[in-house]
């Protein structure tokens, strides 16, 4: 087993530190829990006492008095009262402030995923993403609301159990008091070992939770595979590391009870060996020996449950660490101060002298120049892999260029915020995504207060009108996860739908047309025509038709702009256009 | 919960020694109470010190034999709930793997996904805590009870009354919140759905700008979420406080009525002292069990979901025949009942079709009209069959009728002779190589993804296959070359490099049937041209399906089939499809000019 370093110690305080931060928010109710705690742990421990005084009303036959009893034993049902409300109120606000700790953790993870470059998130696993996210918030919040339930009262029961029995007894509390700390090595002890124990079966489970959800989500692929035995084996062999690391995790952290239960029982002995003699010379009597009994235990448990709270705790930290960690990632950088605000966009684009490249060694667009005047329609053409798709990354400024520049009406994009220089932007992408939810819903994502007839003179535009009126529900049918059943093609015409309501000024086409059939194709072509009037479009298509009507066509191939032209200037050419026109007819 | 006995069966020794090892422990604890009335009574009374070292002694011992019960118990614990845990994932995985197309459609990736992951982790220590704790609380609070009646019969009853009363109220209270719970976890879910949908949609979300929005109704589904936890933790924040007061209550009694009697002779001071300790243990342990049982409560939620995933059945995984297990009693994994196998497969006649569409009919579970009508047609051996038609016409819907992804509604898919629901669908699937529309890779290198085609290919082969699908540039753009790692989904490919690996991955396992299900839409002309040319000659002798929305691509094919609407318009070679079918000749015009069409024609 490693040794635990103090790098790891410090990590752990940052985190811890942190994790303060957000509860920071809400130290009124922190404030009236400690003094709820305070208020249960007092009467909690009032009690012993009254049940020592009672016993010592009751010491030999014919001499129990009963007036005295009558007394105390009242007085316990009225602190048992007081303990019970008390208590009852300090869970109710502990939860309230860990639920929401724990929903400012999530909202404040989700609101950074809506910052973080496209770049980061596409180098990440969704499931990985995903797994931060719910579980181990979930478990963060476990062990804050362990912390607060237990680690308050705990420390208070303590010190609180410490005074009465001074008050009592002092060599018997001085014995208690040297033997407890038995209790916090061992648990200590066993904490550490177990938080690293802990992070390998957190990583692991990560792991497991990535390949699941790479599987599920092309479970259909998998099947028409038959990888399904292949898939088993990988996932086997991580279950079977999860299962040997989970299982020393598990046991380890188990160990802390029945130790810190031990060391109890020690000082639970020593508490009624030392008591007796001390009866026996009368310094306490028998009532007092049983509130010492009682104490010993009291004493001892907080210390059972701190070292409980503190396996839980270490496990909480690894999984703080791992929410903090995304929280922690650089967002995109934000946009400029003073930047200007795309409003109304002529749509004249410029790129000069632009070079990107998605990995430093391999270098895709190099020094490209573009001019296109406002209402242009460009289509962008090229074998596969040209940098098709890195172009619109760039345009939407998903990506930024490593050199040069793209101005829209004269203005460095980069100048500009994200969000109107988007908002400029009509796009329908190769990879289509709907959201879970009414398809009216979905078609209105762009202008969530779009009118039923708005949405449905959309759908009528898209073509998909007939077809939504076919499903169960209409408009108000309910889409699963990724639009569920639907075909691509439909899919894609939701989509496309979704574009029609809100009319930007410049358009980005990615092969939006590549899953729908021709003559539906058509006629959304000819809506297109009427969109595209006066609007800059950039269209990556491979259909003929679409390349032969653009004012521009860019022949793309390896990053850079080989070809730029119209269709009749670059077939007159007799160049690689051409060479790609003429291969549709190519015998096959 | 069925289910989850027969994993904690599978491991019965260890899970019935955990518990008595934790009883064995509870023995020994409950015996400190009577050894500590015993120093009250005969030491202090007596003032014998050596009686007094006698009984601490004891005390130690009692403590020794306890912590090492209990380690014992939390190893066998531990070591149950980890294994009932991992055969749970795995067996879970396996049965996902064979749910149908209609299951996963309707059910959504990421419920699948809570289940595997939280939900399991959920059974895993509910499985640990209950191993370790049920049967101790209980045992300790029935063992307080007896103990009790052993030191005084008439205060023992103030036990009998308590013991049912505190557990009316923490039953109670745990009924009550139990599908609070259920309620809470499925609000769980939505943010889960919310935030993997975000992660996959970051695009289309940051294009139109709605990053506020989704921030809202993640906030939204957040509040909902913590609203409801936080009503459920005031339900059983009760637990505890409540049944303090009563166990409180109890002792007052205890301590009334045991003075009477230490009055009257009957009981001793120390033998109080020992009734007052054992109802304390006796609130200790009730705590603990509550919690216990809350844990146990989500846990068994668990279980529930769980056991909801595999109660999903597929009805493909089956085939229809019966009585054939005696023949493959050894594997019935790898050949179900009544299906055929191999060596029959293989013996199939040169002369007869490789795919047979019979009167098929189709419609999807819930969907109110039918998404093929009547399909009939033959695809011989070798042939290549192009499927044109438009959205929603059926292409897509038809060539997974014949891997048996979706059974017929009516009428039958033969392939090689044989109804494919007489086939083991693993053995069908062995046949078909299938290029699915979205191009879908996995994380792993290019090597690992194209040998998803055929596990045992060579790197020759696996070449081979790559050029045969035009991919073969894409090894020499990357210096890694087949080792070149993918992200997960192939996002650090472009649209058509891994569209063009899909294709190779199927043609590496050499099927005898390639359905490629509009597979080229991503590629340009000249790529598509040159992929069907090395189809033809590279593969002579398999049968391929090739669905296109480009009349190009399909042109060439020995037949083409024309779907409209989920019914067949027509079916033959391009030049007799333009001649006599409507629909395909408008298709046609629709995508390449008059003159361009009769070039075609002529060709």
């Amino acid at each position: 087993m490693k040794k635990l370093n103090s790098g790891t110690f410090g990590k752990q305080m940052r985190t811890v530190s942190r994790i303060l931060r957000h509860i920071r928010k809400y130290r009124a109710f922190v404030v009236l829990s400690v003094v709820l705690a305070a208020v249960t742990t007092a009467l909690t421990l009032y009690i012993p006492i009254l049940i020592g005084h009672a016993v010592d009303c009751i010491a030999a036959p014919g001499a129990v008095e009963f007036e005295a009893l009558f007394g105390i034993i009242g007085r316990i049902a009225a602190a048992a009262a007081g303990a019970g409300v008390s208590q009852w109120a300090m869970n109710h606000i502990n939860n309230t402030i860990t639920y929401r700790v724990a929903e400012d953790v999530r909202v404040r993870a989700f609101e950074h995923i809506e910052v973080l470059p496209v770049s980061y998130l596409d180098t990440q696993k969704t499931g990985d993403i995903t797994s931060r996210m719910i579980a181990d918030v979930d478990q963060f919040a476990d062990g804050v609301l362990m912390g607060f339930t237990q680690l308050f009262t705990g420390v208070m029961t303590i010190l609180g159990t410490l005074g009465f029995m001074l008050f009592i007894n002092m060599p018997i509390t001085l014995l208690v008091v040297c033997l407890t700390p038995l209790s916090f090595v061992a648990a200590s002890f066993i904490a550490k070992r177990t938080y690293l124990l802990f992070s390998e079966q957190s990583r692991t489970r990560g792991e497991l939770t990535a390949l699941t959800d790479e599987m599920i989500t092309n479970l259909k692929v998998v099947k028409a595979f038959g990888q399904e035995d292949e898939v088993e084996k990988r996932f086997g062999e991580i279950n079977e590391r999860l299962a040997a690391c989970g299982k020393r995790a598990t046991f380890y952290s188990s160990i802390t009870n029945p130790a810190t239960r031990f060391v109890n029982a020690m000082v639970y002995a020593a508490v009624g060996i030392a008591g007796a003699f001390a009866c026996v010379r009368g310094l306490i009597t028998v009532g007092q020996l049983s509130s010492f009994l009682s104490y010993a235990n009291q004493y001892t448990k907080p210390f059972n449950e701190i070292s409980g709270v503190a396996t839980e705790l270490q496990n909480a930290i690894a999984s703080a660490e791992r929410v903090f960690a995304l929280i922690d990632e650089a967002p995109q950088e934000p946009d400029r101060e003073g930047a200007a605000v795309l409003t109304d966009a002529k749509g004249q684009v410029d790129i000069r002298d632009m070079s990107f490249s998605y990995v430093p060694s391999q270098h895709l667009i190099e020094h490209m120049n573009l001019n296109v005047r406002p209402g242009e329609r460009v289509a962008i053409v090229g074998p596969t892999g040209c940098g098709k798709s890195t172009l619109i990354n760039l345009l939407m400024r998903f990506y930024d260029p490593q050199e040069g520049s793209i101005s829209v009406d004269g203005c460095n994009t980069r100048e500009m915020t994200r969000a109107s220089l988007r908002q400029g932007f009509g796009m329908v992408l190769q990879e289509t995504w709907l959201k879970s939810g009414t398809i009216r819903e979905n078609i209105a994502y762009g202008c969530p207060d779009a009118s039923m007839e708005e949405v449905m003179r959309a759908a009528k535009d898209a073509h998909v009108d007939s077809f939504i009126r076919r499903m169960p529900d209409g408009y108000d049918t309910v889409l699963s996860e990724d639009g569920g059943s639907l075909s691509q093609g439909q899919k894609q015409l939701l989509c496309i739908a979704r574009l029609m309501l809100r009319i930007p000024p410049m358009l980005i086409l990615d092969e939006a047309t590549s899953s729908i059939d021709t003559r539906t194709e058509q006629k959304i072509q000819a809506a297109f025509a009427k969109l595209m009037e006066g609007r800059t479009s950039f269209v990556v298509a491979h259909r003929l038709s679409t390349i032969r009507e653009s004012d521009v066509i860019l022949v793309m191939r390896d990053g850079h702009i080989i070809e730029q032209g119209n269709h009749d200037e670059l077939l007159e050419k007799g160049g690689f256009y051409a060479e790609l026109y003429n291969s549709q007819f190519a015998p096959a | 919960m069925k289910r989850l006995l027969t994993y904690l069966g599978q491991y019965r020794l260890f899970a019935v020694l955990a518990p008595l090892f934790k009883c064995l422990e509870a023995c020994f604890e409950l015996f400190v109470p009577l050894v500590v009335a015993r120093m009250i009574d005969v030491g202090i009374a007596n003032s014998d010190s050596g009686y007094i070292m006698k009984m601490g002694a004891l005390l130690i011992l009692l403590g020794l034999i306890g912590l090492s019960c209990s380690i014992t118990a939390q190893w066998f614990s531990a070591d149950v709930a980890v294994r009932v845990g991992t055969g749970l994932r795995k067996d879970l995985l396996s049965h996902m793997l064979g749910l149908g197309y209609a299951d996963i459609d309707g059910v959504g990736t990421s419920t699948l996904l809570t289940r595997m992951t939280s939900d399991i982790n959920q059974v895993q220590t509910g499985v640990n805590m209950f191993l370790r704790l049920f049967m101790r609380s209980p045992f300790i609070v029935f063992g307080a009870v007896i103990m009790a009646f052993t030191v005084d019969v008439r205060g023992a009853l103030v036990f009998a009354v308590t013991v049912p009363l505190l557990a009316i109220v923490v039953f109670g209270i745990l009924l009550g919140s139990v599908p609070l719970y259920r309620r809470v976890q499925s609000q769980l879910d939505r943010v889960m759905l919310l935030t993997r949908e975000n992660l996959l949609g970051v695009r289309v979300v940051r294009a139109f700008g709605m990053e506020e929005r989704e921030k809202k109704s993640f906030h939204e589904a957040n509040d909902l979420l913590r609203s409801l936890q936080i009503f459920v933790g005031k339900i059983s924040a009760l637990l505890n406080p409540v049944t303090v007061v009563i166990v409180n209550l109890a002792i007052v009694v205890l301590l009334y009525t045991g003075a009477h009697e230490v009055e009257l002779g009957i009981l001793t001071q120390g033998k109080v002292v020992a009734l007052v300790n054992y109802m304390s243990q006796i609130l200790v342990e009730l705590v603990k069990l509550a919690n216990l049982i809350i844990l146990i409560s989500k846990a068994a939620a668990s279980m529930n979901r769980v056991d909801a995933v595999f109660g999903m059945k597929n009805p493909i995984e089956k085939t229809r025949g019966k009585g054939m297990q005696d023949i493959f009693p050894e594997d019935d994994r790898e050949v179900r009942p009544g299906a055929f196998v191999w060596s029959e497969v293989t013996a199939v006649p040169e002369e007869e079709p490789a795919v047979v569409f019979s009167h098929v009919s189709f419609s999807y579970p819930g969907a109110k009209g039918e998404s093929l009508k009547d399909i009939s047609f033959e695809a011989r051996r070798g042939e290549t069959i192009g499927i044109i038609g438009g959205t929603g016409s059926g292409k897509s819907t038809l060539i997974n009728l014949i891997p048996r992804f979706y059974d017929v509604s009516s009428g039958s898919v033969i392939v090689n002779g044989i109804d494919v629901r007489d086939w083991d669908a693993k053995l069908l699937r062995g046949l078909i190589g299938l290029v699915p529309q979205k191009a879908v890779l996995f994380a792993g290198t290019i090597r690992d993804n194209l040998k998803w085609g055929s596990r045992e290919a060579s790197d020759e082969a696996l070449l081979r296959a790559m050029s045969v699908a035009q991919a073969s540039d894409i090894l020499t753009k990357k210096k890694e070359g087949l080792d070149f790692e993918l992200e997960q989904g192939g996002t650090n490919l472009s649209g058509g490099q891994r569209q063009r690996l899909t294709i190779a991955r199927a043609v590496a396992r050499d099927p005898e049937i390639l359905i490629l299900d509009d597979s080229a839409s991503a590629l340009d002309f000249a790529t598509d041209a040159a992929l069907r040319h090395a189809l033809r000659t590279e593969t002579a002798g398999m049968t391929v399906f090739l669905i296109s929305q480009r009349a190009a691509s399909v042109k060439a094919a020995d037949r083409i089939l024309v779907l409209e609407d989920g019914a067949a318009a027509g079916f033959g070679t391009h030049a007799e499809l333009l001649r006599s079918c409507a629909v395909y000749r408008e298709i046609c015009l629709s995508q390449m000019s008059e003159e361009e069409v009769q070039r075609s024609e002529e060709a």
